[in-house]
């Protein structure tokens, strides 16, 4: 069992034998959900903080929810609407907060690094709940799960990424975990989606989608935005569900098990067409929603742990 | 009268292009004689022994931000001309990118006044080539250069309208006034942080092709065809603008093109974590651009190292990497990192001297720059090989903002003469 990492900013930083531990963890937070098993004494007298500088509902009561099943307090701030509006800087905002003496705390910001900022002027651990176009790692980490759920292994698996890669932390995160589980990675989208030097990545990059599902094991979509959708990146939101829009015949190219994947909130009709996104034959859009919980208690868990070793270790 | 006789050094020639030992006497403020022997000191002389030590003509560096007026805690007169003195550079040239903009006669003289009472160095003021720098109507560009401006730029801003942009550099060419231009298509590059490629998507930051730099001199390029006026590049960092670069010059062009020296000694991922103070305008590029750009400057194809000293507080600087102020503090480190290129054996002492010195002096049209009879007495004394590592808080700048913070660099500067006085030593 070795998870050593003080906080979790990335994927980058992990150890593929750290992934492991932590998914093997949230296999059995999972089933303990479903059993309905508490475990309100793994964060007891802990306290969790969630503070999102970029609106979300999906992530943020996955992490409210996760704290609350393992016992900790859990309180969300609101960032948009407090000290940010009063011109308060990020670095002070975050020494605020740290003298409040929290346990755990789980941020999401719209720049690329200011979670890693924040990281380094704060005693407590740090949860990346998305840092811009940086990572996003506990969507990773529950995607990984699902997928190892569903296909039995995380190794060997052909796996396509397709839309708005050049905007996706996801995107980002997932590229990271995949390649180091060693998974062939495909990226499918039109090129002014891609991001710069995406061919030193490891990666497969296809601009037509049925070659690009050729085979595949794993189909995953991303949400594209909307202010990207008028004439910046792409033409036309019909132009772009005509090309990479996952419909049935484009997913008739993949392996006839692969599975189809989408971080939500869904665009349908754009990305996605909606029978598709409702397959309970295809679609493990639900499943991912429900591994995000348990991905996140095993995440919380692993890091209050080491929290715990340190401070005994102070003791000592 | 005094007399100094500077014995024993190593006379670093830019224009002979040579390295060798000798003896340098000055009078009055001027370079009297050089020699290649010790001569007998003339009576009454004070004798320097270099100690086989680096004598060179102080670096003349082109764009230095000053923050007066406006932003005093970040930089002054004082602080700046201190910095420059500990750093070898005998002549600051400013940038009017202060708030408001040096674009009056009247702001210029406040400037000259303030560098004139607090400045041991010399200071040239430059001035905005158009109002406000807004890019809209060229500034009283006569008046100016009467009042003593030595070049027109509107620094890091962009005139994108080439109607303006033309007339001024018209202007301009009838006063034979020196324009210089920051070279970044501002299309390509809005809202970029880093370089585009796999560092920048790795990190998830905004990034700006290499090619916005050629774009910007290619436009250029053609407007000079047009108007004829004298045009330097501030800062060109990147291989494929070089060889237009070559082609304007051998054109016959007056143009001519600098770079910074954190663009000669580090590269795209020195950023690694999102560390702002590598966050640069135009940003950090890669190793083979890096490569590219240092071997132009040996070759003299890019003719000018400057440090494109740009003081930042730490309030600027803490802050995701997005929203983190650009640029550099560089007159103290501009030195030391430059001999970083010596070192590594990609550019010998007199040619480095040449793009620090020399060039400058040739667009400013002054006589420094050089180790020649009649020259005026402006001299750097350093120890090329001393190791040290640089304690950002031993600045003398008022900002702090380096990225060579805990590197481990070589070359001290021992001592720094200005008109034949002493504005520095440590011996």
């Amino acid at each position: 069992m070795t998870f050593r990492a003080r906080h979790l900013l990335g994927i980058e930083p992990l150890h593929p034998t750290e992934i492991t531990t932590l998914l093997d963890l949230a296999d059995s937070y999972a089933d303990h959900n479903r059993k309905g098993i508490a475990h309100r004494d793994v964060l007891a007298g802990m306290t969790q903080i969630n503070m999102f500088f970029e609106s979300s509902t999906r992530t943020q009561t996955s992490f409210e929810l996760a704290g609350k099943r393992l016992g900790a307090d859990v309180m969300n701030m609101a960032m948009q609407a407090s000290s940010i509006k009063k011109g308060e800087t990020l670095i002070d905002t975050a020494l605020t907060l740290n003298a409040m003496r929290p346990d755990l705390l789980v941020v999401r910001h719209p720049h690329s690094g200011a979670v890693d900022l924040l990281a380094q002027k704060v005693n407590c651990a740090v949860l990346n709940a998305g840092d811009g176009r940086h990572e996003h790692p506990t969507q990773a980490l529950l995607d990984a799960l699902t997928i190892r759920r569903a296909k039995g292994r995380l190794h060997r698996l052909s796996v396509a990424i397709c839309g708005d890669i050049a905007h996706s932390r996801v995107a980002r995160s997932n590229i990271m975990l995949l390649g180091k589980m060693e998974n062939r990675i495909r990226l499918i989208g039109p090129p002014t989606l891609m991001p710069a030097g995406i061919s030193e990545f490891g990666v497969e990059v296809f601009e037509d989608m049925k070659e690009g599902l050729r085979d595949v094991d794993v189909v995953m979509m991303l949400r594209l935005q909307k202010e990207r959708m008028d004439g910046g990146f792409i033409p036309s939101e019909r132009e772009y569900f005509h090309r990479y829009g996952l419909d049935a015949e484009k997913l008739a190219f993949a392996k006839p098990d692969a599975i189809v994947m989408h971080p939500g909130p869904m665009n349908r009709g754009v990305e996605i067409d909606g029978t598709i996104a409702d397959d309970i034959n295809r679609s493990v859009i639900q499943e991912q929603v429900e591994m995000g919980v348990a991905v996140r208690m095993a995440a919380m868990d692993l890091l209050a742990r080491n929290i715990r070793a340190g401070r005994q270790a102070v003791m000592v | 009268m005094t007399t100094t006789l500077f014995t024993n050094a190593r006379l670093i020639d830019p224009v002979a292009l040579t390295d060798s030992a000798g003896a340098l006497l000055v009078q009055n403020g001027r370079i009297v004689d050089v020699y290649d022997i010790t001569p007998t000191p003339p009576q009454g002389a004070m004798v320097i022994d270099c100690g086989g030590m680096c004598l060179a003509p102080g670096i003349i560096d082109i764009g230095v931000k000053v923050s007066e007026p406006g932003e005093r805690h970040k930089e002054s007169f004082r602080s700046a001309g201190r910095a420059a003195a500990a750093g070898g550079v005998t002549t600051i040239v400013t940038r009017p990118d202060t708030t408001p903009a040096i674009d009056t006669p009247e702001t210029l003289e406040f400037v000259e006044r303030r560098a004139q009472a607090d400045a041991p160095v010399h200071v040239l003021p430059m001035a905005a080539l158009t109002k406000g720098r807004m890019g809209q109507e060229m500034t009283e560009i006569g008046f100016l250069q009467d009042a003593g401006a030595v070049a027109f730029t509107d620094c890091d801003r962009v005139v994108t309208n080439t109607k303006v942009f033309s007339r001024a550099l018209t202007y301009a060419r009838s006063l034979d006034a020196l324009v210089i231009a920051h070279v970044q298509d501002p299309g390509l590059s809005d809202g970029a942080a880093v370089t585009s490629g796999k560092f920048a998507s790795l990190r998830g930051l905004p990034g700006v092709s290499p090619m916005a730099e050629r774009m910007a001199l290619d436009r250029d390029i053609s407007l000079l065809e047009m108007t004829g006026a004298r045009y330097h590049a501030d800062q060109i960092t990147t291989a494929r603008a070089l060889p237009a670069l070559e082609r304007a010059k051998r054109n016959g062009l007056a143009i001519t093109a600098g770079v910074s020296i954190h663009h000669l000694t580090l590269n795209e991922l020195d950023v690694a974590d999102y560390r702002t103070f590598f966050k640069l305008k135009p940003p950090l590029r890669s190793e083979d651009d890096r490569i590219a750009v240092v071997q132009a400057v040996a070759d003299g194809l890019i003719d000018i190292i400057c440090s494109m000293h740009t003081p930042q507080d730490e309030e600027s600087k803490r802050l995701p990497f997005e929203e983190a102020a650009s640029g550099a503090v560089g007159l103290e480190t501009l030195l030391p990192a430059a001999l970083r290129l010596y070192h590594a054996d990609m550019i010998d002492l007199p040619r480095l001297f040449r793009a620090l010195a020399l060039n400058p002096a040739h667009l400013l049209r002054l006589d420094a720059g050089r180790l020649l009879q009649g020259a005026p007495a402006d001299l750097v004394l350093f120890d090329p090989d001393a190791p040290f590592q640089l304690d950002r808080t031993t600045l003398h700048s008022k900002s702090k903002n380096t990225p060579f913070d805990g590197a481990r660099l070589q070359g001290r500067v021992l001592g720094t003469w200005v008109d034949g006085q002493r504005v520095w030593g440590v011996i």
